[in-house]
């Protein structure tokens, strides 16, 4: 079999390519697609650098092949500022050295934005939890966990203060 | 790091799925979540010369339950199982041991169906699936069959299935009554493969005493192990320090777990009579409530 079509939608804009049923899907995205923020690590699953957000959920792009990705909404860390503004997830990563080189943030941040949407109170547990999908060889995690507690903090007061 | 060439398909049914495995023989395999999958395939430990992709098997993805069975189609995501209030109510030993899967992103992919036919000797759900002796329901384009657990893993990475079969759903009984169930197992981090795992199911009859027992072991031989003489033990029996020690004491003799990399023998077979204990406390407190 040579080529086939996909279709799918990357931070709210389309693409329509062929490719070989083998490309994996963070190959497609930095190659095809030229959106070279979605990191490749150890390309098995491992390592969580590359971790996109699929049709609502966080998974790591170098398990799925780009074929399967096919009609389905995809975001990357291109896609989470607004208008170039940065999120509060992004903002506090910076706050709290979060990062260092920076080859792990893009996955981290996918995550994380997917887990603060689904359990916005977190525990500590929970978020190094979550983290655990992730190496990280720069911050020893002290400054990630931070730049997520604080997070969550920034957000209740919005919410309290909206009430 | 990149995977070998391969012949792509998505069937839009199970039938199709079921007729394009048999067409390929010995080349073909299914791909649900991909999460054991693809990684041996980028390192090209697995060459499949034909793809059958099901994510699009809508039909494959069902949690549902009678009376006595708790019902999880083969596509459902490990992750949907983990947060299911059903599952939860009616088998709390699966919701337990899912959470020790990989991570959030793999969960969110993986599936109920590809880690069981994966059949890693330290995987959870197989140690579940024998723990509980679930029924697997596979199907070929001739036939469907059903098969326990106790039948179902042959060796590593080995199960009964056949080339041209697909596992469609497993089945779960529903224990009623006194219940309580534990699963523990050690991982040098969160989320990494056990090296050992334990589970187990209990029921006390009104005098708290033992009427019914389900012991296995996961990580200490090529498949999950059964403890089968822990229901002969322990029926009749309250869980006391000294029937918790005869049943370690018994595990400790029965493993017999290899040494690699992660651990020796000698610090599996450890870890198998510690989390032995660890379950039949666990359970046995959640039993009585």
């Amino acid at each position: 079999m040579s080529l086939t079509e996909v279709n799918v939608t990357i931070n709210g804009k389309s693409y329509s390519e062929w490719v070989e049923p083998r490309m994996l899907l963070s190959d497609f995205i930095r190659e095809t697609c030229g959106l070279t923020g979605t990191h490749v690590g150890c390309e098995h699953g491992v390592c969580g650098a590359c971790t996109i957000n699929m049709d609502g959920l966080a998974v790591r792009s170098c398990l799925i092949f780009a074929v399967q990705a096919d009609n389905c909404e995809i975001t990357t860390v291109e896609g989470l500022a607004c208008s170039g503004e940065l999120t509060a997830l992004q903002k506090n990563f910076i706050e709290c050295h979060g990062l260092q080189c920076g080859f792990c943030t893009a996955g981290i941040l996918m995550s994380i934005t997917d887990f603060l949407e689904k359990n916005p109170q977190p525990s500590v547990k929970e978020i190094k939890e979550t983290l655990s999908g992730h190496l990280c060889r720069c911050t020893g995690y002290e400054g990630i966990v931070k730049a997520v507690e604080k997070t969550v903090q920034d957000n209740n007061k919005e919410v309290l203060q909206r009430s | 790091m990149k995977p070998a060439k391969f012949d792509y398909y998505r069937p839009k049914d199970v039938s199709e799925a079921l007729s394009l495995l048999e067409s390929s023989g010995f080349d073909g395999k299914i791909i649900a979540g991909g999460q054991s999958l693809v990684p041996i395939m980028n390192m090209r430990l697995a060459t499949p010369q034909c793809l059958i992709d099901i994510n699009s098997l809508h039909d494959l993805n069902f949690i549902d339950s009678d009376d006595q069975t708790l019902k999880i189609g083969t596509m459902t995501r490990q992750n949907t199982v983990e947060t299911s209030e059903l599952v939860k109510s009616q088998c709390g030993l699966v919701t337990e041991a899912v959470a020790h899967i990989g991570h959030l992103q793999t969960r969110n992919r993986g599936t109920i169906g590809g880690s069981i036919v994966h059949a890693d000797p330290s995987a959870e759900l197989p140690l579940v699936l024998m723990a509980l002796n679930g029924t697997l329901h596979i199907s070929s384009e001739e036939e469907t069959r059903t098969v326990k657990a106790e039948d179902f893993f042959l060796t590593f990475l080995t199960t009964d299935m056949m080339p041209n079969e697909m596992l469609t759903e497993i089945h779960l009984p529903i224990w009623k009554g006194r219940v309580g169930s534990s699963f523990q197992e050690v991982a040098r981090r969160h989320g990494d493969f056990a090296l050992v795992a334990a589970a187990c199911q209990l029921e006390l009859d009104a005098h708290d005493k033992i009427s019914d027992i389900r012991l296995a072991l996961g990580g200490v031989e090529a498949i999950p192990l059964l403890i089968e003489d822990a229901k002969e033990l322990l029926a009749g029996e309250k869980i006391t320090d000294q029937a918790v020690q005869k049943i370690a004491e018994l595990v400790g003799s029965s493993v017999e777990p290899e040494s690699d990399l992660h651990a020796s023998a000698t610090y599996r077979t450890q870890l198998a009579k510690v989390l032995t204990a660890r379950v039949l406390y666990q359970a046995y407190e959640r039993a009585k409530g």
